[in-house]
């Protein structure tokens, strides 16, 4: 059976006053069907911009150098436009990061629903009772009448779950979930990552699910995927990656989330060291800069290699880190 | 429950918009009321004219109250002017009120003449540039709003009726058309609307294109086509909805200005309405009657600011929330 | 430390093809005003009767008027007058505006909510209707043109300004200042004041060629100078009179008023883009 989504040698560069910026290099990744795929990453590792090439939607200064991505097969890079937009929000749907201004603010939840429904055939009222059982079913209390309420009236949580909502609604292939939780308290955290958790089930979509907090992704996802400044450096079922990183990267994220840590400290740890300049990236490996561990070997661009079965890293030594 | 909420929250910003509206008005007219009863000289010479006999002047001191106190003064004013008399047009033999009411019409078609051609061809031009960004197509009308903001009214109602009706004879120079007849009325007014108008397509047209830009921004918008909407739909749909609202408000309270280019455009292409009504009053010396006008133009002008205010409101569900 | 700043002001507006274009223009403006006399050809109120109604010609580089009087000598005359109100009238009401703008930003509750109702009563006059009414009872001069300007005006420095202050009055650095107990003049000086000139120098300078169409379009009505001065407005209107005999009247005469306003608007936003810190992309 074909994966849901092929990523595959993906390179894209944004055209700056200071030359091309490589915001991904290379990048590999497969989600297969019914499965949540987890992108965990500091800012700036190229999450946003793998997003907007999922979705081929992507600014005016940015271009597909090479690779492909491929929805259940289908080539989506250089696809034509009138296809690629109808396949958004029918195959492929995301959720964004804030719901503060994810939703149109001058118009109804209602309105915004029934829209995104115009490939359907039935009428108005028929699309605005689909649109209300989805918002019962993701949790909003009262749905008719949240149909005539514009996302200002509604809290955080809740316009996060209308969001949730409407990328659920079409019953999509493919479900991106960009940093979903970040914007919300805890609470609310554990309750949207269980309601997708159950959405996923019901609708058998298959889940990106972007985020850089590792409690989450170790939590929802069946894989992970560790991004450094626009390469993928390691990826495998998560329970592996994060009990055994392969990467030093990984390492050492997890040694610095907060999450993880037994005693209090009055600093919280960080990798030392910037990313690297992006127009400019370093030869050889690109994590050498910060790598306590870097010899001259790591002069050479490293392979991604195998730890075991579907876990890989793009280490010279990830088969002694990971064992 | 819901709606009824909504609704109770923009009937009760309507009402204090509607009372702030109702004091300046208040306001506005008595200062310039004031002005007018105590500035040094005689109101019976302002009034009467210099010729007045001395026994004229006493009889009308009495009976208009000019010994009153001015406070006195300007609530009789606006007891009159509440109870429908604007006083009287002395020159003429005729109440203020049929003056001002017979103009007034005549400079309504003007301003919302103005309004149609800034807002249909601003609206145009902006969402056109922002849709072509940094084409040379958005540089000339960039360059090309600017020009028009920058051209006086005046200047355009001079250089219109120059080329258009002197010159190449395409529109009549004077008047307002034939009384019933709507075609020639419009053919009259498609210039000298114009001439006001062509300042705010350009303000309009920039306003448009950068709140559009803006809007195109937003992350809804990325939503929006996320969920596969078309680019037409996301651009003058979703995004022109919100990129016209600052437009709404700039044409309300533009209209203060659009009535000072009416003034001109009046006088340019010897048309009826307030404007020239005030301009051969104020020759005249004829107070009344430029006392009932400026009331009825500062009412007409609050008013539809207002309405513009009121209408961005309805458009905008957060304005109400502030 | 200011000389710097200017320095490095003015090399950036000279940097910029739309403020060289309008800086161009202004200094042209101020030239032809200061050498009036010198550059005129004619007497600009010398009646040549002979003359009347001449088409633009060697002689009379814009032609003549109704009783012959060079239309060019007394445009470039029309220059001093306009500059003359604009930088009077400006000055008067920025200088109220910026006062008051302070007071409604830094005083209580009850005066800014006065200040403002005042502000949104003034705006509710359009210039030039009041601009008439006012002409009734006024002598006519440049007086009353600039108190008209002011009248009208003043209002819309003052809600820029007030915006500007209230908008720091609360910012971080000058509630540690207060902190530390400096006085309500030291914080206005040395910290509001110099954070409100930049907004309020770009709303002057989009201000002048207001305020020059409006002394223009009270002269064109006669209840701006008095008879016989070489206003622009006045020019066009005696072109207006005549518009059959002497349309060069009104080409000529209306084509520095577009000038001068193209060259203050490209001014006023070329400074906004230097000034404004947030449009400012970077140093």
């Amino acid at each position: 059976m074909t994966d849901t989504l092929t990523v595959d040698g993906l390179t894209v560069h944004y055209a700056t006053r200071e030359g091309a910026l490589q915001a991904l290099r290379d990048v590999a990744l497969d989600v297969p069907a019914g499965q949540i795929v987890g992108i965990v990453g500091e800012s700036g590792c190229g999450k946003s911009t793998l997003i907007n090439a999922l979705l081929q939607l992507m600014p005016e200064n940015a271009r597909i150098a090479a690779g492909s991505v491929r929805l259940e097969g289908e080539e989506l890079v250089g696809a034509p436009s009138r296809r690629l937009r109808d396949m958004r929000g029918r195959d492929i749907s995301v959720v964004f990061q804030d719901p503060m201004t994810s939703l149109n603010p001058v118009l109804t939840i209602g309105r915004q629903m029934r829209d995104i429904q115009y490939r359907e055939t039935c009428g108005n009222a028929e699309k605005l009772s689909r649109a209300a059982a989805m918002l019962g079913r993701v949790g909003l209390p009262d749905p008719e009448a949240k149909l005539d309420a514009y996302p200002h009236e509604l809290s955080g949580g809740q316009r996060q779950r209308v969001a949730i909502a409407m990328a659920v609604l079409m019953r999509p292939k493919l479900l991106i979930a960009d940093e979903p939780t970040t914007a919300l308290d805890a609470t609310l955290e554990v309750q949207i990552i269980e309601l997708l958790k159950e959405l996923q089930r019901e609708i058998g979509c298959a889940i990106l699910f972007i985020s850089h907090h590792l409690g989450v992704i170790a939590e929802l996802c069946d894989r992970v995927v560790v991004m450094y400044a626009g390469e993928a450096v390691e990826e495998g079922p998560v329970a592996d990656v994060f009990l055994h990183p392969s990467h030093p990267y990984t390492a050492k994220l997890i040694e610095c989330d907060p999450g993880r840590m037994k005693t209090k400290v009055a600093l919280l740890p960080a990798i030392p060291g910037d990313l690297p300049d992006m127009t400019t990236p370093p030869e050889g490996c690109i994590f050498r800069d910060r790598c306590d561990k870097a010899t001259d070997l790591c002069r050479t661009k490293p392979e991604a290699l195998a730890v075991n079965g579907t876990h890989w890293a793009r280490c010279h030594f990830a088969a002694e880190y990971g064992a | 429950m819901c709606i009824f909420g909504r609704g109770e929250k923009m009937l009760q910003y309507a009402f204090q918009r509607v009372l702030l509206a109702l004091a300046i008005i208040f306001v506005a007219i008595s200062a310039l009321f004031t002005i007018m009863i105590t500035l040094p000289g005689d109101p019976t010479t302002v009034l009467l004219g210099p010729r007045a006999t001395p026994e004229l002047r006493a009889a009308f001191r009495l009976s208009m109250g000019l010994d009153d106190p001015v406070l006195v003064q300007i609530a009789n004013f606006w007891g009159r002017i509440l109870s429908g008399d604007m006083g009287m047009d002395y020159n003429r033999n005729r109440p203020v009120s049929e003056a001002v009411f017979s103009a007034l019409p005549h400079t309504m078609a003007l301003v919302f003449g103005a309004i149609f051609w800034s807002a249909t061809l601003g609206i145009l031009l902006g969402a056109f540039s922002a849709d072509n960004r940094n084409s040379w197509l958005d540089r000339v009308s960039g360059i090309l709003s600017v020009g028009f903001i920058a051209a006086p009214s005046f200047v355009v109602a001079l250089y219109s009726l120059l080329l258009f009706s002197v010159t190449l004879r395409w529109f009549p120079t004077i008047g307002a058309g034939e009384p019933g007849d709507l075609a020639s009325r419009l053919y009259h007014l498609a210039l000298p609307s114009f001439a006001i108008g062509l300042a705010w397509v350009g303000y309009v047209a920039r306003i448009v294109r950068a709140s559009m830009l803006e809007t195109l921004g937003e992350n809804y918008i990325r939503t929006a086509r996320a969920f596969g909407l078309t680019r037409r739909k996301v651009i003058y749909n979703y995004a022109l909805r919100v990129a016209i609202l600052p437009a709404v408000q700039v044409l309300g309270v533009g209209i203060g200005g659009m009535l000072s280019s009416a003034v001109f455009a009046e006088i340019v292409f010897s048309r009826p309405g307030i404007g020239s009504l005030i301009y051969d009053s104020v020759s005249g010396r004829n107070y009344p009657v430029v006392m009932g006008s400026m009331l009825v133009a500062i009412g007409f002008f609050v008013t539809c600011a207002l309405i513009a205010d009121l209408v961005n409101a309805a458009l905008d569900p957060r304005q109400r929330a502030k | 430390m200011m000389g710097q700043f200017r320095h490095s002001l003015l090399g950036r507006l000279l940097a910029d093809p739309m403020a060289v274009f309008a800086m161009t223009i202004i200094v042209g403006l101020v030239v032809v005003a200061i050498f009036a006399d010198a550059i005129s050809p004619h007497d600009h109120t010398l009646m040549n009767l002979a003359d009347r109604f001449a088409p633009p010609s060697s002689t009379y580089w814009l032609g003549t008027d109704n009783l012959g009087r060079d239309t060019f000598s007394r445009l470039a005359q029309g220059s001093r007058i306009a500059l003359y109100v604009a930088i009077v009238a400006v000055s008067i009401s920025g200088t109220i505006g910026l006062v008051l703008g302070m007071i409604a930003g830094f005083g209580p509750r009850w005066l800014d909510n006065l200040l403002l109702f005042i502000f949104d009563t003034l705006r509710a006059y359009p210039t030039i209707i009041l601009a008439l009414a006012l002409a009734a009872l006024l002598p006519r001069g440049l007086s009353t043109v600039i108190i008209v300007v002011v009248i009208t005006s003043f209002s819309e420095y003052g809600r820029v300004v007030r915006t500007q202050t209230l908008s720091l009055k609360n910012a971080e650095f000058i509630l540690a200042e207060r902190a530390m107990g400096a006085s309500a003049a030291r914080i206005v000086f040395h910290h509001v004041l110099p954070n409100v000139l930049g907004p309020f120098f770009i709303l002057a300078a989009m201000n002048l060629p207001v305020v020059i169409t409006i002394e223009a379009g009270m002269s064109f009505l006669g209840i701006g100078v008095p008879p016989g001065t070489p206003s622009w407005g006045a020019t066009l209107k005696d072109g207006f009179d005549y518009i059959r005999n002497t349309p060069w009247i009104i080409i000529a005469g209306g084509l520095p008023l577009i000038l001068v306003t193209l060259g203050f608007t490209f001014l006023g936003e070329a400074l906004r883009d230097q000034l404004d810190p947030k449009l400012r992309k970077s140093r």
